[in-house]
């Protein structure tokens, strides 16, 4: 009697972890089989690895729009060389390890020609080498840390780099803000952080500037008092906070906290609705730096936006443009290429020069990244509105 | 001094969030000799009941103190329900099986509230509505202190008498300890054994809850992992207290939290997520029945 009981409980947990896990392995077969029905000789598979779920997702989905409104205007367009361009994207949940195995099953099972992706440098770098190994060109929207492209003669980027980012961060921290003395609060666990607080901190030097403390983080903290109170105590002139958005807001609200008013200064990895609304006030007067700005006059990326409104019913943000433009400049050298061999792929893109993005005039240049200006906005009021553009010298 | 002054403000803020977890893995070990690891997801649900509680209130634009007592209660009592649930399906059918088993099955039960909690709630952090915030302002000078802060800092001192008095002046607390002193011999005194592990989940499990809600508000973002290192945290602080003693739990949390804060703001911050295992294994080693814990005679 008690036994029976009991069999029924367990059945039941097994049902509720079943019914979870199918949940899972559905998502996933959907977008397999949708690609395996239109996959065939007049098709171009494409992989696309990204973080759509996971602490970083609004990276991964904004990117994966980008691409995939991309897509749909080259088909409609005629495609490339007479074949559609179809996507299959796999879901990283954030972490480096599964992304490395996501591009595994995308070039062993689903025979893809080309990866795009990762956003975060440090996935795309457990993706680079593999991509590498199997001779298939990988193209990165915004990773923008310079080991990224070295991994591979395969791997390119269509974002600036973090050398320069952080540059860009540190003349307008020196001339725009007048600031003399600024601390650095970067998050450890985050190659991306760590290089741009890195290049921040050697300019600012160089321009006459100090760098008055440098305290770091783990992504995931909650807490962040203890070394917003050491900052404090130096009275810096403003506070660099190279991480992603998912941290600063809550950073930024401990900082107002405890009474730095100092403005926050970040890059690319900021740019994300959820700033705000985890930040909420407290992020107000910072600025960080971007890839393009909505406000942008120019009919690309007006054109852009609309069509992206259109798709979404969402403004598209720094990472979807990258996406987009990622997608674009692959799609163009498989237009230029020989052949749609990946070797050939990969030798048309080295060579791609002046194409007209929405986030800038893009020209790969010998070490396989873009060469482009950066923009920095300010987040003020709920708005990223624009400040100045910054041009690679 | 201010800095070391506000370090030492800030570390006992953090302890006492420890704490409030800390005294749900404290009561459940002190009655099963059971290490409740999915204690911290627990904890996190209590932050995602009492957001979906809060985003009921509207985002929150108008601080109201009904409101916050109000979610609260509902995420102690989502989390008071949850805790029977785990323990009444994955533990007590357990009861009789090497302590080892039911130790992989509390893993088990935290993996899957945390992936379960992503496929639920998804797994982007969300905004924790601020539905109350305190009028007052307590920072003296440069010195800020946050009010809120002060407000789980009472809580835990607060929720740590009650318990206190729950166990050793009440008819269940005389329960639970003859259950934790000996299982079968106090279902031989007809003691209702179940029912006392029942309440005692329930009661840890609604700490926790109320847990949830005070780092939400605190710290507006919540996730589905949000429970894990607070959880690992929190019972790190147990250990140090001397696992199965209220008061220990509560002196080892702040304990921790202060001893986090000055190796932040003073040496390494990269070393602060270390510093909670070193302490463990420290303690592990050389006094292994904590701060406060009275070594009992191995039963066999």
């Amino acid at each position: 009697m008690h036994f029976s009981k009991m069999g029924g409980k367990s059945v039941l947990l097994v049902w509720v972890a079943l019914s979870a896990l199918g949940g899972c392995t559905k998502n996933a077969s959907d977008s397999a089989s949708q690609s395996a029905a239109t996959a065939g000789d007049d098709v171009i598979k494409v992989g696309e690895v990204g973080s759509m779920t996971g602490a970083e997702a609004t990276f991964g989905i904004s990117t994966h729009q980008g691409i995939e409104l991309a897509f749909k205007q080259i088909n409609a367009g005629g495609g490339i060389k007479g074949k559609k361009l179809t996507i299959t994207s796999l879901d990283d949940q954030g972490k480096p390890d599964e992304a490395a195995t996501a591009v595994t099953k995308l070039i062993t099972q689903n025979k893809v020609s080309a990866i795009l992706g990762e956003v975060a440098s440090s996935r795309s770098m457990a993706m680079a080498p593999i991509a590498q190994s199997y001779g298939i060109p990988m193209v990165t929207p915004s990773s923008t840390n310079p080991k990224v492209t070295e991994l591979g003669d395969h791997i390119f980027r269509v974002c600036f780099i973090d050398p320069f980012q952080g540059t860009v961060m540190a003349k307008f921290a020196y001339e725009n803000l007048k600031a003399k003395k600024v601390a650095v609060l970067r998050d450890v666990k985050n190659d991306y952080s760590v290089g741009l607080a890195n290049f921040f901190t050697e300019t600012f030097k160089k321009l006459g500037g100090d760098v008055v403390i440098d305290q770091s983080y783990s992504a995931g903290d909650m807490d962040f008092k203890a070394q917003l109170t050491a900052i404090r105590a130096k009275s810096p002139d403003a506070v660099m906070v190279p991480g992603y958005y998912t941290d600063v807001g809550l950073i930024a609200r401990q900082a107002r906290e405890l009474g730095i008013k100092a403005p926050l200064l970040g890059g690319d990895g900021w740019d994300s609705p959820k700033l705000k609304e985890i930040g909420g006030d407290a992020v107000n007067g910072s600025y960080f730096s971007n890839h393009y700005s909505q406000e942008d006059k120019s009919p690309r990326v007006q054109d852009f936006i609309t069509e992206y409104k259109k798709a979404y019913g969402v403004v598209p943000d720094g990472l979807a443009a990258m996406g987009y433009d990622a997608a674009k400049v692959l799609a163009d050298a498989m237009n230029r290429a020989k052949s749609l061999e990946p070797a050939d792929v990969t030798a048309a893109l080295a060579i791609t020069k002046d194409y007209p993005g929405v986030t800038g005039t893009i020209t790969i240049d010998a070490k396989r990244n873009a060469v482009k200006p950066a923009v920095v906005l300010k987040v003020q009021d709920g708005v990223f509105k624009y400040q100045t553009t910054i041009n690679p010298t | 001094m201010l800095e070391l002054t506000q370090h030492l403000v800030n570390g006992l803020s953090v302890g006492s969030i420890y704490a409030l977890i800390a005294l749900g893995y404290t009561m459940v070990f002190g009655i099963l000799q059971l290490i409740n690891f999915a204690h911290g997801d627990v904890f996190m649900l209590g932050a995602f009941f009492g957001m979906y509680c809060a985003r009921g209130f509207g985002m929150g634009q108008n601080s109201s103190l009904g409101a916050l007592l109000l979610t609260i209660v509902v995420a102690m009592t989502g989390c008071g329900m949850v805790g029977f649930l785990i323990e009444r399906l994955a533990y007590r059918p357990l009861r009789r099986s090497p302590r080892i088993n039911v130790l992989i099955t509390a893993v088990g039960v935290s993996l899957f509230l945390e992936f379960a909690g992503q496929l639920v709630f998804g797994s982007s952090p969300q905004f924790f509505p601020q539905i109350y915030r305190p009028s007052f302002d307590l920072s003296i000078g440069e010195l800020k202190i946050n009010p809120l802060q002060v407000i789980v800092f009472g809580i835990s001192v607060t929720l740590m008498a009650i318990l206190q008095y729950i166990i050793f002046r009440t008819r269940l607390g005389r329960a639970m300890r003859a259950v934790s002193f000996n299982h079968d011999l106090a279902s031989l005194m007809g003691i209702p054994t179940d029912r006392v592990i029942s309440y005692t989940f329930i009661l840890g499990s609604s700490l926790a809850g109320a847990a949830g809600v005070l780092v939400g508000l605190i710290y507006p973002k919540v996730e589905p992992l949000m429970g894990v290192m607070p959880g690992l945290k929190a019972f790190v602080a147990a250990v140090l207290g001397g696992i199965g003693n209220v008061t220990g739990a509560v002196v080892g949390a702040i304990t921790l939290g202060l001893a986090e804060e000055l190796l932040v703001g003073y040496w390494a911050p990269t070393y602060r997520d270390a510093l909670a295992f070193a302490i463990l294994i420290l303690i592990l080693l050389f006094k292994p029945t904590g701060l406060f814990g009275v070594r009992r005679a191995e039963k066999v």
